[in-house]
């Protein structure tokens, strides 16, 4: 077996690994290699064909694959180099990446590795609902790579079980190749995905959004052939005698997205039960020196210009580890979600890098008038006013060097909350 | 007609109508001007991209994304899905290529958005 030396090791090639490679080259690594496992790069953004993508990266209203494109030709002008078809099996503590390939085990010794791995869907396994087990079940992501890249139409008669974008975005596809697509039904009283695609996806084609609503039963011996829809009440639980019978030969499952985190957990890199990705510094290092991590691994997001932005500051950073070694920080600041807020990335913030930090945070419920609070143990760092707040849409707030510097020396933790009303403070 | 806004986060709720004999729209609910231009194109000419896949003959893939250059009128769509499914190409498509230049009488263009080889041309 030959081990193959690099710089910077980036582990997935879609937007974030592609991004992170990019800007390590930019920032000096002299060499950059990405490991995929797919047969080529683009990652999801290959089955993404609608628009949306890159409205603020290239300022331009770009289709998943176009964006894909773009930043896998800029990879090649920067002679990063590609090791497509290939299946990481392990990352150890000392950077030793060992991939499985077509020309065989592969290793790479690598001065700074960044994950990017991404994120997988939620399955019929994780909701429990009860039934027969047919054929047409498909998670939302799975039927949009077998209609956009394999070409087949997964079902005529769909429902689609939960609002996230994914979801929302195959109810238009589907409609538009000529399906019946019966409504999407949402376990919670707003809905999962940006309104955006609620919007555009949904009300254009005269699709039904049922919130408050759940999928209760499966029946169909072979295929699926009804689904029973129930209405949920307090505490998301179903009310009895609601449920109704859909019939329908498929069911699109959109129901959430996990960090996929197999090979972080085996380095020993520690997760965040929050964001079920590694807990990383506004270096987007994790707590495994020289492994730094970026994009849906970390965290799932919305939109891929924030995945980007995330890689970038990964890539260089990596590039630095790998020229320069670790960065020496004098202290790094815990940051804990408070009230109303379920999850912030990154989670440990240091007075170092960046002139301006963007915490990244998910609220736990929709808020109008919004106030959030940075604050550090009774002092209060920043304040940001928001009109209204949706989990289904991340929050972006800059926190500079200066505030987190301005933390008391006897305090490690700064702390996230969001009031629902802005006029109060 | 009510519209939400979809041109930010706020996704204001913005009735806007024209008056009879008609005058100047009425618009209540938008909370900037941006979401006023946006509900009015709304009433007099909604336009969306149209994205979508175009059978392959002789491809590494069955299909291959493509898009409208512009946005096209949205009551055109079901025009253009027709077309577009009566469309097969050959194998090889470059993204950025052409397949039409005026689909379904919009006047608008229709591009190919990623590449798809000719089979038995994989990379290796």
């Amino acid at each position: 077996m030959k081990t193959m030396e690099f710089d910077v090791a980036v582990i997935g090639g879609g937007p974030a690994g592609l991004s992170a490679a990019c800007a390590a080259r930019e920032a000096g690594a002299s060499s950059v290699v990405i490991l995929e496992r797919d047969t080529e790069l683009g990652g999801i953004l290959r089955q993404c064909v609608h628009t949306g993508f890159g409205l603020r990266v290239f300022r331009e209203d770009l289709t998943g694959p176009e964006f894909a494109e773009r930043l896998v030709k800029r990879a090649g002008e920067l002679n990063v180099a590609v090791e497509a078809g290939s299946f990481v099996l392990s990352v150890t503590p000392d950077r030793r990446v060992r991939a499985s390939s077509k020309r065989g085990i592969l290793e790479v010794a690598a001065g700074a590795v960044v994950l990017c791995m991404g994120c997988r869907e939620r399955t019929r396994g994780s909701l429990a609902i009860p039934g027969s087990r047919p054929a047409g079940i498909w998670t939302a992501g799975a039927a949009q790579r077998l209609i956009n890249v394999e070409g087949y139409l997964p079902g005529k008669r769909v429902l689609i079980a939960g609002s996230g974008d994914v979801g929302l975005i195959m109810a238009r596809r589907l409609a538009l190749e000529g399906a019946e697509v019966l409504g999407v039904v949402e376990i919670a009283p707003y809905p999962g995905g940006l309104i955006r695609n609620v919007v555009q996806c949904l009300e254009d084609y005269g699709i039904p959004l049922l919130l408050s609503h759940a999928v209760t039963a499966i029946g169909g011996a072979r295929r699926l052939e009804w689904v029973e829809v129930s209405e949920v009440g307090p505490g998301m639980k179903p009310i009895p005698g609601t449920g109704r019978i859909v019939e329908c030969d498929t069911l699109l499952l959109s129901v959430g997205l996990i960090p996929e985190n197999e090979l972080s957990r085996a380095v020993g890199i520690p997760l965040d039960p929050r964001t079920g990705g590694p807990i990383v510094t506004n270096f987007m290092e994790t707590t495994v020196r020289g492994i730094f991590a970026s994009g849906n691994v970390v965290h799932v997001n919305d939109l891929v210009d924030n995945v980007s932005d995330e890689a970038r500051i990964a890539g260089e950073e990596a590039a630095a580890f790998a020229k320069y070694g670790p960065r020496a920080v004098v202290r790094f600041l815990e940051v804990i979600p408070g009230e109303r807020v379920r999850s912030v990335v990154p989670q440990r913030l240091a007075a170092a890098g960046q002139d301006t930090i963007t915490l990244d945070l998910r609220v736990t419920e929709p808020v109008e008038d919004a106030l959030i609070e940075v604050s550090a143990g009774g002092g209060r760092l920043a304040v940001y006013r928001r009109r209204r707040l949706r989990p289904g849409e991340m929050v972006r707030i800059p926190i500079t060097r200066a505030q987190i510097d301005s933390v008391p020396w006897d305090r490690n933790k700064v702390y996230v909350s969001i009031r629902s009303d802005g006029r109060v403070g | 007609m009510d519209v939400t806004c979809i041109i930010c986060p706020n996704s204001c709720r913005i009735s806007v109508s024209r008056p009879e004999g008609g005058g100047a729209p009425v618009i209540r609910g938008a909370e900037c001007s941006k979401g006023i231009s946006y509900a009015i194109e709304e009433l007099d000419n909604p336009v969306r991209v149209l994205t979508s896949t175009v059978r392959v003959e002789g491809g590494t893939h069955r299909v291959v994304p493509v898009r409208t250059t512009s946005p096209i009128p949205k009551a055109k769509i079901g025009d253009c899905m027709k077309y577009i499914d009566s469309l097969a190409v050959s194998a090889p498509v470059a993204a950025g290529d052409v397949l039409s230049g005026d689909i379904a009488g919009t006047g608008v263009g229709m591009v190919a958005t990623w590449t798809v080889q000719k089979r038995g041309r994989e990379r290796e």
